[in-house]
């Protein structure tokens, strides 16, 4: 068995397969035994992965084209990264297809309320799901959770596609980037459990801090444009916005 | 006499843009010269880089919460229909040219350097002691400033906000002093008379969103000119 129940009918697909890094799961249990929310991680073995995640997720089969619809997946942190990994290494279609289950019916609604039209909205998507499949390789697990991941290349992708203008980002490579120093403290967490956290801490959100950021990460407006539109204080959003974030920070740093 | 250009390289920047640009660039809400002057600081400080990749963290997540959208059949199947022809043309990861490192003695960081030919700024005389280079034209407009050592600018106010991110040498304002990767924002409440710090000359990426005003003296004179 290897799904863990927590909190608000989230269940966590506690997918380990591997000495070190189910090791390494166990030992973040140890580590944080005032959890909230208990962690129950079970050690399955690879080969009996790919059934427990189908009866998890729900998803149709690869041939099964024509239920594709808002199917809530239940697909969760590793075993998202685990089938990321498939599609890396095998170019397994039936993990790509679970990916495309999960992924475009939430990928499509974020586009849709960014302002795309439907046949927009469903093109964007097919051009993100495209580039997971080809960019497979370069998804790395200890840098963002398949969700940040994919958030991240839909959210230039909208930028190119939709507003036809180039989204400046650093270059990793750059011999003149400032180096990092020692990692936080919130880096020493998987990201897949980061995200688990933060999923539980957003539903926490007071309501207008949780409206305030589904404006301010699915409406492609900056804040000031926001305040403007609501006809609320530009200070009023600025500290909401802060409030939301130095929550959502805690649920990062505690019990560790 | 300032500081040799060595050290400042090194300079970690004490002042940052708020959280809810950073929120904002995370998000992908800002327009192209403001998330240039964001992301040329991020290359300059991990701190805001580091913050830059939790709101990132925060947007996954959202985007998991999400109500879902139902997609047309047609559309799994035209992906599914397409992953052999990505198989057969994989990505070739397009060879940019990118100018060099030290571009006219300047050590811009990326994105920055790629906005700018590989001859460098070509510097325009705006009045003494001031020079810009365009970079994006609009009305959200980016330039690069080059203040000249010691020169204080005509005291000015602003129509809408304006970002300055330092990148050689240093200024000094009201609120405080600038060296390479502070970054400073300013809106229409704030009057300032920043001065070029002495020895050399003070390198600027700025950002306006509405054309600079000027209040002093020469404000009839020169607002004309600052558009």
């Amino acid at each position: 068995m290897n799904t863990g129940r927590f909190g608000k009918g989230l269940v966590a697909g506690g997918v380990i397969h591997g000495g070190r890094q189910g090791v390494f799961c166990l030992m973040i249990a140890t580590l944080a035994p005032g959890a909230p929310l208990a962690l129950s991680l079970h050690l399955a073995v690879r080969r009996n992965r790919r059934q427990s995640v189908a009866r998890m997720a729900g998803t149709p089969s690869d041939t099964d084209a024509s239920k594709v619809g808002v199917a809530t997946s239940g697909i969760q942190g590793r075993a998202l990264d685990d089938l990321v990994a498939d599609v890396a290494e095998r170019r397994d279609r039936r993990a790509f297809g679970q990916l495309f289950d999960h992924f475009a019916p939430r990928l499509k609604a974020y586009l849709a309320r960014s302002g795309a039209d439907q046949a927009t909205a469903e093109e964007v998507v097919q051009d993100v799901m495209l580039t997971l499949w080809r960019r497979a390789e370069q998804f790395d697990r200890t840098q963002a959770s398949v969700g940040t991941w994919i958030y991240t290349i839909a959210r230039n992708r909208r930028i190119d596609l939709l507003r036809r203008e180039r989204r400046p980002e650093i270059d990793p490579a750059d011999p003149l980037l400032a180096p990092a120093p020692e990692p936080a403290a919130d880096d020493t967490l998987l990201t897949s459990e980061r995200e688990r956290r933060l999923r539980g801490a957003l539903g926490e959100l007071p309501a207008e801090q949780a409206e305030l950021l589904r404006m301010a990460f699915f409406d492609d407006k900056p804040h000031s444009v926001i305040a403007a539109e609501t006809r609320l204080p530009l200070g009023t959003v600025k500290s909401r916005l802060r409030l939301a974030m130095v929550r959502l920070r805690k649920v990062l740093k505690d019990n560790l | 006499m300032s500081a040799p250009t060595d050290i400042r390289l090194g300079h970690m920047p004490e002042h940052h843009p708020e959280a809810e640009l950073l929120v904002d660039y995370a998000a992908g809400a800002l327009g192209e010269a403001e998330s240039l002057v964001v992301a040329t600081h991020l290359a300059l400080c991990p701190d805001c880089r580091h913050e830059v990749e939790r709101f990132e963290a925060v947007g996954g997540a959202m985007l998991q919460e999400i109500e879902p959208a139902a997609l047309s059949a047609a559309s799994r199947d035209a992906v599914m229909a397409r992953l052999d022809d990505v198989i057969a043309a994989p990505e070739v990861a397009a060879a940019r040219r990118t100018p060099p490192e030290a571009l006219a003695g300047l050590k811009l960081p990326q994105p920055l350097r790629s906005y700018l030919g590989e001859a460098g700024p070509n510097w325009r005389r705006v009045i003494a002691g001031l020079a810009e280079h365009q970079l994006l034209a609009g009305p959200h407009r980016a330039v690069l400033l080059r203040i000249d050592p010691s020169v204080a600018m005509p005291t000015h106010t602003h129509r809408g906000r304006e970002h300055t991110l330092v990148l050689a040498g240093g200024f000094t304002d009201a609120a405080g002093h600038y060296l390479r990767g502070d970054f400073r924002s300013t809106d229409p409440s704030i009057t300032h008379q920043p001065v070029a710090d002495p020895g050399e000359p003070c390198i600027c990426l700025a950002i306006t969103t509405a054309p600079l005003r000027l209040t002093g003296r020469l404000a009839r004179l020169l607002n004309p000119f600052l558009r």
